[in-house]
């Protein structure tokens, strides 16, 4: 632990930090650009230069180890003086539009400028022109205001994994691009327009929309995959207008996914802003009118008659009180699983992502079994290639051939080479040596015909090669849905002789079953539910809406406080940011209505008893932000794996959601990256 | 005047054979093997107690950093020699490689069994095409005679020696930039630390070497350091390849003993100044990169480290740009900033762009196109670039306009003042 | 020769692959460096396949580079868009490279720059119509003790001036280039008067060890002056 000192006080820093690390810790600010904590040192801005006594010139803080004895001063004359004249550099050939810049009011060259900026400029000469790049539908350039940090260059080599940009031609010629012009190929591409600290990429939908400081800002939780990426809603009046990433270094660092970010633009389009009736021709209908049809047709109807289906996009809080609903009314045919994935809610280490996110960090071989992370959950993928990066982390998959971001082994398309592991496949071996393995298995894998079978293996394979010991759990199901975990910690399920996803469908046809309860479920098969009375109740006219009897508008997840598990268990609350549109309400709201309507009033009356209820009995769902490691128990069904390929769950990245699917920024995404204006995702740099 | 007998490149102008058979007829590749056996130690402290200081510019002392190499390594450890020889004014490696390839090669076994080194890369400039085409030819020679390759000249000792072209950048001819340009990148410099000695080429102790040094240490071996030391003065010892060019009567590169006088320099071996000695107006001593010295100081410095780091500026490659009093000075030291503007990597801020700024107020200046405050701007702006960035360019960037500054203030001040008078005579004419 | 392709529109060929002569030389050089470092070999391939090309580097030329070195092409873009010897556009079967730094510029290179420019009626970066020249300023070549130089595609001509460039110039357009070097008759870098040094016949006494059967005697380098040199104007 070096011991130096600071400004006139003494600092012990952990071995390693740099000099700036270790101003930081000593609570002193210096200023930078180039520098950033997630990625590999620069030191090219020189705008963190700092004095450090016995050295004749000033030192990049970012890039210098701070050694024991060293004696740093951040704020001595010769370090201002260097700072400043860094800054009137960086200026002269900045144009000064910041009034109509984007960046405004949130650019580290503006708020430095404060700080070191001269009052007057000195530089007579012409500014440098330089051509704005296309990158696509998300990254607008400014090119002109760039300031060479190379902070998008690294992103994009270092985590996103694609090598794409670069810097050509060198001097004051130097420019950032990607010489043929191109879209950023990866799904991770926006997070270099937080990184930028100029505003040189600014956001192409959120294009001169508004200035920071009108914003209000919202703390939540993105719902577009299972990771829960941690977010910040900024929106203004009645609309959300961006999504920006949180830290959070369990979850995701401080990246989103492109679709997190911009899938917002689908929440004010296709909306169900107000109840609808009829199945073939839809009305305009009251709230009064909608409630008393629906505890109508419910008071005609027996319990074991009625179903109830949740979406991929549902709060635990709206899933809780339509299951309370419909079990009062002695319902037992319940599933949240839409896919028809053969996840066993008996055990909760069944159906986690164990290992956790950034447990991934720990591991030292990697097998996916029937999953593209890339696309499922391009943070557990951004997280696999940062352990990919460190070296000594092997990889392999089983299922369809893949275009992940570091090099992957491709162990075959067949449920034979699962059952392999098994017995003697060499990766059984591989697993079994390692010091920290871990399983990926994906929803393709589990929403086979054979699903609990798969289950059932990978559960064996955990158990035969070491994957779950009392310091380790090697076992993950990585999840596509930001609501399936939940539905699962809250038994949203079929009960005793209830029927699942695909039996509610059958049922439907075939009579059995004659009321519907879709909620926000769109994924599902509704081209042929019999006669169903179907009651859809979500935010979007999707497939869902299409089909339903009765429509009954909700709230998306920036418009409702609510709770959502991620794929590794963890419980997070997203908190609304705006209202829900028109006659939407809260989704457990018009529960609560639907079961006062029928006679069957829910014991509460607002959020906080449904939780209070919700937490009594389901104490898991109590416990915000902490994962407790889940109890391994048997699950899965016995036996072998069929041959026959295993297929991913996602074939189009950018419209997995009724929200994504509404979006105009998806569907451009989509159309250049997946239905191949552009061959994309790139070829990736799997050297690292 | 050095004696002919203590000159060590003895075919500097290529009169002789370059070739393996001239080489050794002029001494080179004797007795090599018995200086490898001579072991590691005794190589490295024979190269301390020659005095040798680095040909390349900076002028640090060889043996020293060839101990900073690590003693055992288990990753492979290389030889860098740096022909990337493009500091304006300078072509003494030329010389070398294409005349005598030979010392060059035999240099780079010796030193890497100094250092305990079997792989050496010379990255040679793209432009000398056919100096790269001579001195693969004479390293083809070489592992044929089995001088080179494993168990080199029958000394037990495995080295292997490769010749890497670059293609035209400047930058490279920093030790860390032609790091990067020889594992296939930009030749932008790399932060230091780590130093090369621990994290070098591939990521391996790397030792990084002008030509000129390199080609000298067969013969310190061979004669003893004691002979070199006793070359020059204490801490500039040894003999040097200066390079003559601008207005001098003959230019030429001449090999002479470090400390020679300049005047002494110009007037043997480059005919004197054009015009005669009171003709000079300065002299850049030692390439582009450091500052212009006036006439004045030209009389009596020595060409050494030490004495030309006194007048503030410095030895550098040795390179000496005369100019004669017909020069335009600020024409002369704006095409340098010119030059250095355009061989920027472009990394560092304050290099990226300050040295276009500091072009363009040098060629206003040129003009007198500019008020005289500034000039007091250009050197508080030259004073902003230096010793902020990765490497060293920025900072020999900016020492021509700074000496240029201290020495020609009045004739910068002088063109401002004509350019108002003739700007006033035309706003009255019309 | 410059970065991007401003200027006058040209064709990009779809296709480029290395011919099999070509193939074997660039694997020779990417023998050079260690395994999983071939990339250090994409200077030598991009010369090779500029060479290949007539003298400039298409980009389907740098995507097969990139291939075969395992490189992202943005890698291959970025290098060849830094290092000022690959040209990305098209150029003339001759590429006149005047130095104009300020050693060659004290020498006369303006004179060097107007002779071409006279004499083929093209500016700095300009291409004669026959597209049998294509006049560039360079910055130092390192020859500057015999300035000024003009680079003619790989060779350097020394010690030129105005009239002799012409020459120069009318040499090459008739088809027969002139041996590189000096256009004044020195034979290297040493004074257009005569060797000031190296004139004594000498032994070379850094012989110390003597081999067994006495060879490898020092030959002494000869004394005298090179052929007799060109006053200069």
């Amino acid at each position: 632990m070096p011991k130096l000192t600071i400004d006139g006080s003494e600092v012990e820093v952990p071995a390693g930090y740099t000099i700036l690390q270790a101003c930081e810790h000593a609570g002193i600010e210096v200023a930078h650009f180039c520098y950033h904590e997630r990625l590999a040192i620069a030191g090219n801005c020189r705008m963190c230069l700092v004095e450090v006594e016995k050295s004749p010139k000033p030192i990049a803080s970012c890039a210098m180890p701070a050694t024991d004895g060293m004696v740093v001063l951040t704020g001595s004359a010769k370090a201002v003086k260097a700072r400043k004249g860094v800054m009137e550099f960086l200026l002269i050939n900045h144009p000064l539009d910041c009034p109509i810049c984007d960046q405004g009011g949130e650019c580290d060259l503006q708020d430095q400028a404060m700080a070191y900026g001269f009052d007057r400029g000195r530089f007579e000469e012409n500014k440098r022109a330089v051509r704005d790049k296309d990158f696509g539908p998300l990254v607008e350039t400014h090119m002109n205001r760039c300031i060479h940090c190379t902070r998008c260059i690294r992103f994009l080599t270092e985590i996103a994994g694609v090598q794409e940009l670069g810097a050509t031609g060198r001097g004051e010629d130097m420019e950032i691009t990607t010489y043929i012009e191109r879209a950023l190929g990866s799904e991770l591409s926006a997070n270099i327009i937080d990184l930028c600290p100029v505003g040189a990429l600014t956001s192409k939908p959120y294009a001169f929309v508004a200035r920071p400081w009108e914003l209000a800002k919202t703390e939540s939780i993105d719902v577009t995959d299972a990771v829960g990426s941690n977010i910040r809603v900024d929106s203004r009046g009645p609309q959300v207008l961006r999504v920006l990433p949180r830290a959070n270094e369990a979850v995701n660092e401080e990246w989103i996914s492109d679709k997190t970010r911009y899938a917002i633009d689908g929440l004010v389009r296709r909306r169900l802003d107000r109840p609808y009736i009829g199945r073939e021709r839809k009305r305009e209908a009251e709230w009064s009118e909608a409630i008393e049809l629906i505890a109508e047709r419910l008071k005609r109807v027996p319990g074991e008659r009625i179903a109830a289906i949740a979406g991929d996009l549902c709060d635990a809080e709206a899933m809780f009180a339509l299951k309370e609903f419909f079990t009062g009314l002695g319902a037992a045919s319940f599933d949240c699983r839409q896919d028809g994935a053969k996840l066993d809610p008996r055990c909760r280490a069944g159906y986690l992502f164990g290992t956790m996110i950034a447990g991934i960090e720990n591991a030292d071989a990697c097998l996916l079994i029937g999953t593209n992370p890339r696309w499922e959950a391009p943070l557990v993928n951004a997280r696999l290639r940062k352990r990919y990066l460190r070296g000594g982390f092997r990889i392999a998959a089983i299922g369809p051939a893949l275009d992940l971001t570091f090099q992957v082994e491709m162990l075959g398309n067949d449920g034979n080479v699962l059952n392999a592991m098994t017995a003697d496949h060499r990766w059984a071996t591989v697993l079994r040596k390692a010091k920290n393995p871990m399983i990926v298995i994906g929803q393709g894998a589990l929403s086979r015909a054979d699903g609990a079978r798969v289950l059932g293996t990978a559960r064996r394979i955990a158990e035969s090669c070491g994957l779950i010991r009392d310091d380790w759990n090697g076992f993950n199901i990585l999840h596509d849905a930001a609501a399936r975990v939940g539905g699962l910690d809250l038994s949203f399920v079929p009960g005793p002789r209830g029927l699942d996803t695909s039996g509610i469908v059958a049922a439907c046809k075939s009579g059995a079953i004659e009321v519907l309860y879709l909620l926000g479920a769109d994924e599902i098969d509704t081209s042929d539910l019999g006669a169903a009375f179907v009651i859809y109740q979500g935010h979007h006219g999707d497939r869902g809406a299409g089909r339903a009897d009765v429509i009954l508008p909700g709230a998306a997840y920036t418009e409702k406080d609510g709770t959502y598990v991620n794929t590794e268990g963890r419980v997070q609350m997203a908190r609304r940011a705006v209202f829900p549109p028109g006659e939407a309400r809260e989704d457990w709201k018009i529960i609560r209505a639907l079961s006062g309507a029928s006679g069957r009033p829910l014991p509460f009356e607002e959020l906080r008893g449904l939780r209070r209820q919700m937490w009594e009995k389901h104490p898991i769902l109590a416990q915000a932000d902490v994962v407790t490691r889940a109890a391994w128990g048997p699950f899965g069904e016995a036996g072998p794996v069929d041959a026959g390929p295993f297929e991913y769950p996602i074939t189009d990245f950018y419209r997995t959601d009724p929200i994504s699917r509404a979006s105009p920024t998806m569907a451009r995404c989509s159309e250049l990256f997946v239905n191949g204006r552009q061959q994309a995702p790139a070829r990736t740099g799997t050297d690292g | 005047m050095l004696a002919d007998k203590d000159r060590i490149f003895t075919n500097l102008y290529g009169r002789d054979d370059w070739r393996l058979a001239g080489a050794q007829r002029r001494g080179d590749w004797d007795g090599t093997k018995e200086l490898i056996l001579k072991g590691r130690d005794w190589i490295v402290e024979q190269i301390k107690e020659s005095g040798l200081r680095g040909r390349g510019g900076a002028g640090f002392p060889t043996g020293l950093k060839w101990s900073f190499m690590p003693k055992e390594s288990d990753r492979p450890t290389y030889l860098c020699v740096n022909a990337d020889e493009s500091e304006p004014g300078t072509c003494k490696d030329r010389d070398i490689l294409r005349n005598d390839p030979h010392k060059l090669i035999e240099g780079c076994l010796l030193a890497s069994a100094g250092m305990g080194v079997h792989t050496c890369y010379i990255y040679i400039r793209g432009e000398f095409y056919n100096e790269a085409k001579r001195l693969q030819a004479a390293i083809d020679e070489s592992y044929d005679a089995g001088l080179i390759g494993e168990d080199a000249c029958g000394s037990g000792w495995d080295f292997e020696l490769y010749l890497h072209r670059g293609a035209g950048a400047y930058i490279c001819g920093e030790e860390t930039g032609l790091l990067e340009s020889l594992e296939g990148r930009k030749g932008q410099p790399r932060l230091k630390p780590p130093f090369p000695a621990q994290v070098g080429l591939y990521g391996c102790p790397t030792t990084v070497n002008n030509v000129e040094t390199i080609a000298v240490v067969p013969t310190i071996l061979r004669r003893g350091a004691a002979w070199f030391a006793a070359i020059g003065r204490p801490r500039n010892t040894g003999t040097k390849i200066y390079c003559l060019s601008g207005h001098v009567n003959t230019p030429c590169n001449v090999e002479e003993a470090m400390s020679i006088s300049l005047r002494e320099l110009i007037e043997r071996h480059g005919g004197g100044v054009r015009g005669g000695w009171d003709n000079l107006l300065g002299v850049i001593p030692g390439g582009s990169s450091v500052p212009v010295i006036p006439k004045s100081i030209c009389e009596t410095v020595l060409m050494d480290f030490d004495s030309l780091v006194a007048v503030q500026s410095g030895l550098g490659t040795a390179a000496v740009i005369v100019m004669d009093k017909s020069t335009d000075i600020v024409k002369a030291i704006a095409r340098l900033s010119k030059f250095y503007k355009h061989e920027s990597c472009g990394q560092c801020t304050p290099c990226r762009e300050g040295a276009g700024w500091v072009w363009r107020v040098m060629e206003r200046m040129v003009e007198g196109n500019a008020s005289v405050a500034e000039i007091d701007m250009l050197l508080d702006v030259s004073h902003e670039i230096e010793g902020h960035t990765i490497c060293a360019l920025a900072d020999g960037a900016m020492w021509p306009v700074q000496g240029l500054i201290r020495h020609f203030r009045p004739e910068m001040e002088k063109r401002i003042a004509e350019y108002r008078q003739a700007a006033a005579r035309q706003r009255q004419a019309a | 020769m410059s970065t991007t392709a401003e200027g006058p529109s040209f064709e990009q060929p779809g296709h480029f692959e290395f011919t099999a002569e070509n193939l074997e030389r660039a694997n020779a050089h990417i023998a050079k460096y260690p395994t999983g470092r071939q990339a250090s070999a994409v200077l030598p391939l991009l010369y090779i396949a500029q060479e290949q090309s007539g003298g400039w580097l298409p980009r389907a030329a740098m995507d097969h580079v990139a291939g075969l070195l395992e490189m992202a092409p943005i890698r291959v873009y970025e290098v060849a868009t830094f290092y000022t010897m690959f040209n990305l556009r098209p150029i003339g079967r001759y590429l006149l490279q005047a130095c104009t730094t300020t050693p060659c510029w004290l020498r006369g290179s303006d004179a060097v720059v107007e002779a071409c420019e006279r004499k083929l009626g093209i500016g700095l970066g300009g291409t004669t119509a026959d597209g049998l020249f294509t006049l560039v300023e360079v910055e130092c070549l390192g020859a500057c003790v015999n300035a000024p130089i003009l680079q003619i595609n790989d060779d350097f001509y020394e010690d030129l001036d105005g009239p002799t460039t012409e020459a120069l110039l009318d040499a090459f357009r008739g088809g027969k280039p002139p041996v590189p070097g000096s256009v004044i008759g020195r034979q290297g870098s040493e004074p257009v008067t005569g060797c000031t040094t190296l004139l004594e016949p000498s032994e070379d006494p850094s012989i110390r060890h003597s081999r067994e059967g006495g060879e490898s005697r020092a030959s002494g380098v000869r004394s005298g002056s090179p052929g007799a040199p060109l006053p200069r104007g």
